[in-house]
C-alpha cells in the first residue's frame, strides 16, 4: 500500500528540504520506490539538495496544470533506480496549485510510487496546507529552540484538524517527530532544549535526532543526500529514522556529548 | 537503605478519588446485527465524539429471557465505531463469567444515583418494570450524569492534545481536557476548565460572568488564566510559589486565588 508522507515544520529554515531528500533517499535505499514532491513553488530547493537541478524540464505546476504528463516531469536519481524527483516552479508562486490538481498528481504518483514525500514549505499558508492535506503519515522537524517548538505545535494542530483525515473523520495522520541540528554540549550549558524538553511540549513520538553536522552543508552543497555519506553522524541519525519509520526499533544515538580523545584534547582539534 | 533514608523520600504516588462524566452503552436486546445499524447511525451524527471515546458496557438492563450475550464480539464491534469499553456493568451470572475470562473490570449493577427517581415506582428492582421502560428503545447511549440532574448539561470533554493556535469553547457547559494544552491554546468554558494535563496555553472560564467557575489543572504553567474577566498573565502566575503544580483557581472577589489540589 502506497503512503503519501510530509515533511513539514512551520517555521523555516529547521531542514525539511534536507530531511525529505534524506528520508526519501533512505526510503529508496532499502528498495521501496519513492519519488520526492517539493511543494515550495517560487523557493524551490530540492532539485538542488538532490543534485538534479540541470535536469529539470517540466515542473509540478506544469503537471498540475496538464502542460506536462508526470513522466515528462518526474527526474530519475542518477544514484538509485528507485528513487525519483518532481520539482517545483521557480517562476511561478504558491497560487498555482490547487486542491483539485494536487489531488491529481498525487493519487496517480500513488499508483506507482511506494512512499510520496512531499516537502512542505514554511509556513501554514495555502502552500504548506496542500502538501499535507493529503498525507497519511507527517514528519514534523523541529530544531530544540522555543519558537520552532511552537510552530510545530502550531502545526500539528492544524494536522490533526485541517487535513483531509481529519475532515473526513477517518484515522488521524500518523504523527513523528524529528529533531535537526541538535548540539548535545549546547545542551548542556543550557543554550539550548533539551530532546526531553521538545518531547514533553510536542508529545508525539520521537522519529530521530540529528546532530547537528558539517556533513549536512557540505552534502547540500554537492547535491549528494546527507544520508548516502555513511561515515557522517547525520547521515547515519538519517539512516536510522528512516528504518524506524519502517517500524524497526533502534535504539537513539548522538544524544550524548562526545568523549574527545587525549590528542584531540592536547591540540583543540574538533571531532 | 536505612529507616532514615526511606524517610527522605517523598512518597512516589497518591491515591486520589475522582468523579467523571462517562458514557454509558445500555443494551435492551441481545441484537448485535441491530446494535450495528443503529450506532452506525448515531456515530454517523457526531463522528468527532466518537474516536477512542471510554465506554461503561451496561448489560443489567438486559431482560433475563435472553440469550447469552457474546460479550468479545459486542466490544469488538463498539471498538469498530470508536468506542472503547473499559468496565462491565452487568448482573447476569453469565455475563460475569464473560467480563472475568475477558479480564474486564465489572462494576456494580445501576444503582438509584443516576436514575430518576420515580416516587410511583416502589420496587424499582422490578425487572417487570424495568422492561416496560426499556421497551421502546433498543439501546439509549447516555451521559450519566444527565439522568441525575435534568437541567445539567453535559460537559465538553476533550481527549487529544491541543495545539497552539487552536481554541475550544465549552458553552454553557464545562470543558474537561484530558491531554497536553500547548502555549498559544485557547480554552473557554462558561463553567469550569479541568485540565489533566500540562496546561500551557490560556484558560478563561466563567466566560459568561459565572462568577463561580474555577479552574483545576494538574500542572498550571499557563499563559493566561480569567475567571468572570479577572485574569492572571504568567509573568505574575510563574512568581507563584505553585507555579507548575497541581492547582485549582477560584475568585473571590476581585482577587483570583490559587490553591493546591
Amino acid at each position: 500500500m502506497s503512503k503519501i508522507l510530509v515533511v513539514t515544520s512551520g517555521k523555516g529554515g529547521v531542514g525539511k528540504t534536507t530531511t525529505s531528500a534524506a528520508i526519501g533517499t533512505g526510503l529508496a535505499l532499502r528498495g521501496h520506490k519513492t519519488v520526492i514532491v517539493d511543494f515550495d513553488v517560487g523557493l524551490r530547493n530540492l532539485d538542488l539538495i538532490m543534485g538534479c537541478e540541470r535536469r529539470v524540464v517540466y515542473d509540478f505546476v506544469n503537471v498540475v496544470n496538464g502542460e506536462a504528463t508526470l513522466s515528462q516531469a518526474l527526474i530519475k536519481d542518477k544514484r538509485l533506480e528507485n528513487l525519483y524527483v518532481l520539482a517545483a516552479s521557480q517562476t511561478r508562486d504558491k497560487d498555482a496549485l490547487t486542491q483539485e490538481g494536487v489531488e491529481k498528481v498525487l493519487t496517480e504518483l500513488k499508483q506507482t510510487f511506494e512512499y510520496v514525500v512531499c516537502d512542505s514549505p514554511a509556513g501554514i499558508e495555502k502552500g504548506a496546507h496542500l502538501a499535507m492535506y493529503f498525507a497519511d503519515e507527517a514528519i514534523v522537524v523541529t530544531n530544540p529552540e522555543v519558537s520552532s517548538v511552537r510552530d510545530s505545535d502550531r502545526m500539528l494542530g492544524l494536522l490533526a484538524s485541517k487535513s483531509r483525515r481529519a475532515e473526513k473523520g477517518e484515522d488521524p495522520i500518523k504523527e513523528h517527530l524529528l529533531l535537526t541540528r541538535y548540539n548535545p554540549e549546547r545542551v548542556i550549558r543550557g543554550e539550548m532544549l533539551g530532546v526531553e524538553d521538545v518531547e514533553e511540549i510536542l508529545a508525539i513520538r520521537l522519529l530521530g535526532v540529528i546532530p547537528e553536522s558539517q556533513a549536512v552543508l557540505k552534502a547540500s552543497n554537492q547535491g549528494v543526500p546527507v544520508i548516502l555519506d555513511d561515515q557522517s553522524d547525520a547521515g547515519q541519525a538519517y539512516s536510522d529514522a528512516v528504518d524506524r519509520l519502517l517500524g524497526k526499533e533502534i535504539a537513539h544515538r548522538f544524544l550524548d556529548v562526545k568523549k574527545q580523545g587525549f590528542l584531540q584534547r592536547l591540540f583543540g582539534g574538533r571531532p | 537503605m536505612s529507616p532514615a533514608d526511606l524517610l527522605d523520600h517523598p512518597p512516589v504516588f497518591q491515591l486520589k478519588g475522582s468523579m467523571l462524566a462517562i458514557t454509558v452503552l445500555e443494551l435492551a436486546h441481545n441484537d448485535l446485527e441491530c446494535l450495528d445499524r443503529q450506532l452506525a447511525a448515531t456515530v454517523a451524527q457526531a463522528p468527532s465524539f466518537f474516536s477512542n471515546t471510554p465506554l461503561i458496557l451496561a448489560l443489567d438492563k438486559l431482560p433475563d429471557s435472553e440469550d447469552t450475550l457474546d460479550l468479545r464480539a459486542l466490544m469488538a464491534l463498539c471498538q469498530r465505531h470508536g468506542l472503547r469499553t473499559l468496565a462491565l456493568r452487568a448482573s447476569r451470572e453469565q455475563d460475569l463469567r464473560a467480563a472475568m475470562a475477558l479480564n474486564l473490570p465489572v462494576l456494580p449493577p445501576s444503582g438509584a444515583r443516576e436514575r430518576s427517581i420515580d416516587p410511583s415506582d416502589t420496587t424499582p428492582s422490578s425487572s417487570a418494570a424495568k422492561q416496560a421502560e426499556n421497551s421502546a428503545l433498543t439501546e439509549s447511549i447516555e451521559k450519566a450524569e444527565i439522568a441525575a440532574v435534568a437541567d445539567v448539561r453535559p460537559s465538553k470533554v476533550i481527549t487529544s492534545p491541543i495545539r497552539g493556535g487552536q481554541q475550544v469553547y465549552a458553552q454553557g457547559c464545562d470543558l474537561i481536557v484530558l491531554a497536553p494544552v500547548s502555549a498559544g491554546a485557547e480554552l473557554l468554558a462558561d463553567g469550569n476548565i479541568h485540565v489533566y494535563g500540562p496546561m500551557r496555553g490560556r484558560a478563561l472560564a466563567g466566560v459568561q460572568g459565572n462568577l463561580q467557575a474555577r479552574i483545576f489543572c494538574q500542572q498550571l504553567s499557563a499563559e493566561l488564566i480569567s475567571i468572570g474577566g479577572h485574569y492572571k498573565v504568567a509573568e505574575d502566575l510563574r512568581r507563584d510559589p505553585l507555579w507548575d503544580q497541581a492547582v485549582q483557581i477560584s475568585l473571590t472577589g476581585e482577587l483570583l486565588n490559587i490553591s493546591r489540589l
